[in-house]
């Protein structure tokens, strides 16, 4: 074999191990998505997006309360965390210099690699235990704590993305430091900040550990945000160890509703994000 | 063009050592007291020297800077001319461990005394890249009357409008005002920048190699808009490109390694430099 045939042998090996590789990589994701499709579409009915869950033994019902339910801890998410989490990252940006934005910015990676099961037990310590009872508003902290870091460093980085003669060109103007990152700053990269708090609220979504000992879980509809609700995260766990199959079918038709959710916020915000890129193209 | 004072004016930028500078530079402003008779002196800067932490980068700069007229920066890149430009309205505040010494005097106010929302709606800049907003080309030029709260309502709309028109800029976007600033071209977006300056109608203009990301055909109407508002307030451009400032400025300072080495009307700068360093710049032997 000379040279020229053993190094073409090479490239073709290599290509195949490394295209098969990458395979191995999307195949898990491939497997989950096939199965909540062929298990989820077939569980699926409009009484799931409609109806209460109905006690065991009866089969039949839905989760309409979970859907609601996870809504709201969204939404409390978003409350508690994006405001200071941009606000935040504004500061780490703009004002912060070079030593506090970097303890910071450490904090809030090692926040974000916490386990999420211990942000449900400090969740538990402060705001359960004080209030005496599981509630919506405890499941929304809980996950606030843990969008927080992500929107604090995704919207520091943004901002500093921002070019300095961009402000150069407000400060120029007579405007002072705050009116530039109000009308200049934040602007130019609000897109961006958009795109991160999305992608935040994707990521907590999907979580469950945190929410066993905060929100709880609800059978009927929440009287209100300081009572228990439920989410789908929760009634996916729920379901799925139980020992009825109509409860299966249920929590595979949770799931898929689940992920269909966090795909939409994922391709809203990547729509979000390509209206900047076509913005700084035409730039 | 003011030949009688040049060879006073050139006085100012006689090499001084740091010691006797500012002896130097009393004298100088003593001698040029005439001059004020043929244009009036806008800026006076006086033995200015210039750090980034421990590095000087300027030393000892004397420069008059007439009212009304386009005064032109040229030399090679990191001469320091951009810095100079820099102090006229303290944007060099915003890096860290800059520190200025010396006087620059805007009229009878010290510019380090003065408030920096007033000093800078008194010395206006425009930069080296076309840096719109990200917003509507109305909300660009609005932007400066509206921070100092210059203009409302009808009255706004007009201080824009006549502001593109200063920046000619009017005619290309009289029907977009509300379009984004991003969908003009290269040269409208420096325009643009421009107008948003003059809307706040400042004294003094300082232009930051303005055409250097421009093709031909706009810098030819960046060239020409200069020329139309000269009439309304003093310019100062720091250019690399030479035929540019020939063509535009009246006066021309040559830096070098952070000193002004000559300062003297455009024309004579140009075809009877004073100083070998100035002859070997402009005829391209170096830079």
């Amino acid at each position: 074999m000379n040279r020229l045939t053993w190094r073409r042998v090479v490239n073709a090996v290599m290509s195949v191990v490394t295209a098969l590789c990458a395979l191995t990589a999307v195949t898990p994701l491939l497997f989950v998505l096939g199965f909540l499709a062929v298990k989820g579409v077939s569980s699926l009915n409009w009484a799931f997006f409609t109806k209460l869950p109905v006690p065991i033994g009866e089969t039949g019902g839905g989760m309409a309360n979970a859907i609601v339910g996870s809504g709201q801890l969204l939404l409390l998410a978003a409350i508690f965390g994006v405001p200071p989490g941009v606000l935040g990252g504004i500061y780490l940006s703009e004002f912060g210099g070079w030593t506090v934005p970097f303890f910071v910015r450490y904090a809030a990676d090692l926040l974000v690699s916490v386990p999420s099961i211990v942000i449900g037990i400090f969740a538990y310590a402060v705001v359960v235990l004080p209030m005496g009872h599981f509630s919506a508003l405890a499941g929304g902290f809980a996950l606030s704590v843990i969008l927080l870091p992500i929107v604090v460093t995704n919207t520091e980085q943004f901002l500093r993305t921002v070019p300095v003669w961009l402000r150069e060109g407000s400060l120029a103007l007579g405007a002072g430091h705050w009116k530039t990152i109000v009308s200049v700053v934040v602007p130019a990269g609000l897109q961006g900040i958009l795109t991160g708090i999305l992608l935040a609220l994707a990521r907590v979504a999907g979580e469950t550990a945190p929410l066993l000992f905060t929100a709880f879980n609800n059978a009927y509809w929440a009287r209100g945000w300081n009572q228990p609700v439920s989410s789908l995260p929760f009634m996916i766990y729920y379901y799925a160890q139980s020992a009825y199959d109509d409860w299966h079918r249920q929590a595979w038709a949770a799931a898929l509703v689940l992920l269909a959710l966090v795909l939409l916020i994922n391709i809203l915000s990547r729509l979000v994000l390509a209206r900047k890129m076509a913005a700084r193209r035409a730039a | 063009m003011i030949p009688s004072t040049a060879a006073k004016v050139k006085k100012v930028t006689e090499p001084s050592d740091p010691q006797t500078a500012h002896e130097a530079a009393k004298e100088t402003a003593r001698e040029l007291e005439p001059a004020r008779a043929d244009a009036s002196i806008k800026i006076r800067a006086r033995n200015v020297n210039f750090y980034y932490g421990h590095k000087q980068v300027l030393e000892g700069i004397s420069m008059d800077i007439r009212e009304r007229k386009i005064t032109a920066l040229i030399g090679p890149s990191g001469c320091g001319k951009t810095t100079f430009l820099r102090i006229l309205n303290r944007m060099y505040e915003t890096v860290k461990h800059a520190r200025p010494e010396g006087e620059v005097a805007l009229d009878q106010d010290n510019i380090f005394d003065l408030a920096l929302p007033n000093l800078r709606r008194r010395v206006g800049m425009v930069f080296q890249k076309p840096n719109p907003f990200p917003k509507s080309i109305f909300d660009n030029v609005a932007y400066g009357p509206r921070v100092h709260g210059l203009a409302h309502g009808s009255k706004l709309v007009e201080l824009v409008e006549q502001s593109l028109r200063a920046a000619a800029l009017w005619d290309e976007v009289k029907d977009s005002l509300q379009k984004s600033a991003f969908s003009l071209s290269g040269g409208q977006q420096q325009r643009l920048s421009i107008a948003r300056a003059l809307a706040i109608d400042p004294e003094v203009l300082l232009l930051d190699e303005p055409c250097s990301a421009l093709d031909p055909i706009s810098t030819a109407k960046i060239e020409e808009l200069l020329f139309s508002i000269e009439g309304r307030c003093t310019l100062v451009i720091v250019t690399h490109n030479m035929a540019q400032a020939a063509r535009v400025a009246d006066y021309t300072g040559f830096f070098l390694m952070g000193k002004l080495i000559e300062f003297n009307d455009t024309k004579t700068i140009f075809t009877n430099p004073a100083k070998k360093e100035t002859e070997d710049y402009i005829t391209g032997r170096f830079g």
